[in-house]
């Protein structure tokens, strides 16, 4: 790989292996730069510390890592395409096409029965036009191989609820060690260090790899389920359903997701939430009604809802420590 | 008409996968029934009734559960037939985990669930181990790392079967898992087939209805454990 790395363009890099910017931002190259360059130029140019050689032969086993993370380059998925079927009343499905590329961030709302569950089943399913609502699903722009819907190897969608717990009696560590051993990671010492840091970064409580996972608090358990899901989890789709409003910084968690190269579709009412996906399918009578992206007033109205959350939680804050709310 | 066994611990959802998968062959107009295997009591039968579908239930009261089954099998075919049914399904609940009613040339399915602990599917041997597809229920409430140790023991006991995830109250899985069962082969007699694994061997004193504890009363085929070597006889089955 090193003899044909530095002759790659830095958008040819980019859109091969999205993942490297971070190496490349770690070297002096930003993403904005000039990327008609070859990566030995950028390189050279961005006054990267060492050799050149050096860099391209790290770049070159930072790149093969992630993908024995990511799984082989055939099974990384980049986009996800939904051909639409139909309603619930057999009529064609508003959206015909859709699709969502990783990192992306995809909110689904609609009241309950207007087919959120379907659509993730769908999905999951792999479905080519041999489920109830005919819909089909495209990978990478094409129709995909079976191995995704037989192979327990190959699950396309990691899921993410409120009602899910830890019901092993194992620590932390423990835990993960497990996890890790039966997804055959590499390095998975160094895996599990993430994904600890992580989980505290986004708990407001922190906790340490030695506790029970049964005695996390909820935010502590959502946290680790977030950051374990973003590493150690091979389905490149994760389904959240809801992300609740205490003891977790639910910004960041969908961050990380995106980080890890996940294609993230979250079922959500809360307005917060729902402004931080990039778009919205709105369900309706099992179909997908629209797709909207949330517009420069709603952007604007984000910051207004943040203090009015901010605000609701300091008065549960004081009930907490047994004030009156006379005054609010 | 299609015959389909289904197995697994109690309380791991059986009924409730059945009743969401049978529900969707029946939106395509197939006739489906179920024959309910139970030691003692069972209700289920009323429930499968409940929404519409005919049903049998067999309880093997005194007799070994698995013998019992095996005894009745080709008569409840033979009804399924008379019934005209599409598809038939037999539910066996209360089988030791030495068993599996599990017939080949015949779709064979586990239900276990996610609750049950991680050391389970080693331990609960030919009924998953026999398996075409292994139903994993109660994801809906365990950790997604928990869902994919617990997939990935099942796949080490069983690499060769179909694993699904389906959710038993809202039915997530199961039109998948309905699919599945549509594919099966014709059953038109399970006469002259064959069970996947041999039923446990049996015809000491107890089996014949003795109470009474103490090698004076124990006759025919009994084995006594090992207790000076520590480990227990038949560890390795």
């Amino acid at each position: 790989m090193l003899e044909t790395l530095d002759r790659l363009t830095v958008a040819e890099l980019l859109a091969r292996w999205p993942f490297v910017s971070q190496f490349l931002a770690e070297h002096g190259i930003e993403v904005g730069d000039d990327q008609s360059l070859t990566v030995a130029d950028a390189l050279s140019k961005g006054g990267a510390a060492g050799s050149l050689n050096a860099t391209l032969s790290g770049l070159s086993d930072f790149i093969s890592e992630m993908e024995q993370f990511l799984g082989t380059d055939e099974d990384t998925i980049r986009e996800i395409t939904i051909l639409g079927g139909r309603d619930k009343s057999g009529q064609p499905e508003p959206v015909a096409e859709i699709t969502v590329k990783v990192g992306e961030v995809i909110c689904l709302v609609g009241p309950t029965g207007s087919g959120k569950s379907r659509l993730l089943a769908d999905i999951e399913w792999v479905a080519q036009g041999d489920t109830p609502t005919g819909r089909s699903i495209r990978l990478n722009g094409q129709v995909p191989d079976g191995k995704w819907r037989t192979s327990s190897e190959h699950k396309l969608v990691a899921q993410l609820s409120q009602n899910m717990n830890f019901v092993m009696d194992l620590t932390v560590l423990e835990f993960l060690k497990l996890h890790a051993e039966s997804r055959q990671v590499a390095d998975p010492e160094q895996k599990i260090q993430h994904i600890g840091e992580w989980a505290n970064k986004l708990a407001g409580e922190p906790f340490t790899l030695d506790t029970p996972v049964t005695s996390l608090s909820g935010g502590q358990s959502r946290a680790l389920m977030i950051a374990d899901t973003a590493v150690l989890s091979r389905s490149p789709v994760v389904l959240i359903d809801e992300i609740e409003n205490a003891g977790i910084d639910r910004q960041e968690a969908l961050s990380i997701l995106i980080q890890q190269e996940k294609i993230v579709l979250m079922a959500t009412h809360d307005p917060i939430l729902a402004l931080l996906g990039d778009r919205r399918v709105v369900l309706r009578n099992g179909a997908m009604n629209m797709v909207v992206a949330p517009s420069e007033a709603e952007h604007a109205n984000l910051e207004q809802l943040r203090q009015l959350d901010a605000r609701l939680m300091s008065l549960r804050h004081r009930l907490r420590q047994g004030e009156r709310l006379d005054e609010i | 008409m299609r015959f389909v066994t289904v197995s697994g611990p109690p309380s791991s959802g059986k009924t409730s996968i059945i009743l969401k998968t049978l529900a969707h062959l029946r939106q395509d107009d197939s006739k489906v029934g179920v024959v309910k295997f139970d030691c003692l009591a069972t209700e289920d039968d009323e429930l499968y009734r409940k929404h519409g579908i005919p049903v049998r239930k067999g309880l093997a009261g005194a007799l070994c559960p698995d013998h019992y089954f095996v005894s009745n099998v080709q008569e409840c075919v033979q009804w399924g037939l008379e019934q005209g049914l599409d598809l038939l399904v037999s539910e066996s609940a209360g089988l030791c985990n030495r068993c599996s009613p599990h017939i080949r040339q015949v779709t064979a399915v586990c239900v276990i669930d996610n609750l049950s602990g991680i050391g389970t599917p080693k331990k609960i041997g030919p009924m998953l181990k026999a398996a075409d597809q292994v139903v994993i229920t109660k994801g809906d409430i365990v950790s997604q790392a928990e869902r994919e140790v617990f997939a990935a023991r099942v796949h080490l006991v069983n690499p060769k079967a179909r694993i699904l995830h389906v959710n038993g109250i809202t039915g997530q899985g199961s039109f998948e898992l309905s699919t599945l069962w549509n594919a099966g082969e014709e059953t038109a007699t399970v006469e002259g087939k064959t069970l996947r694994f041999s039923m446990p061997a049996a015809l000491c004193s107890y089996c014949l209805g003795e109470t009474r504890i103490g090698a004076a009363y124990q006759m025919g085929n009994v084995r006594k454990m090992d207790l000076q070597a520590g480990k227990e006889v038949g560890d390795d089955a």
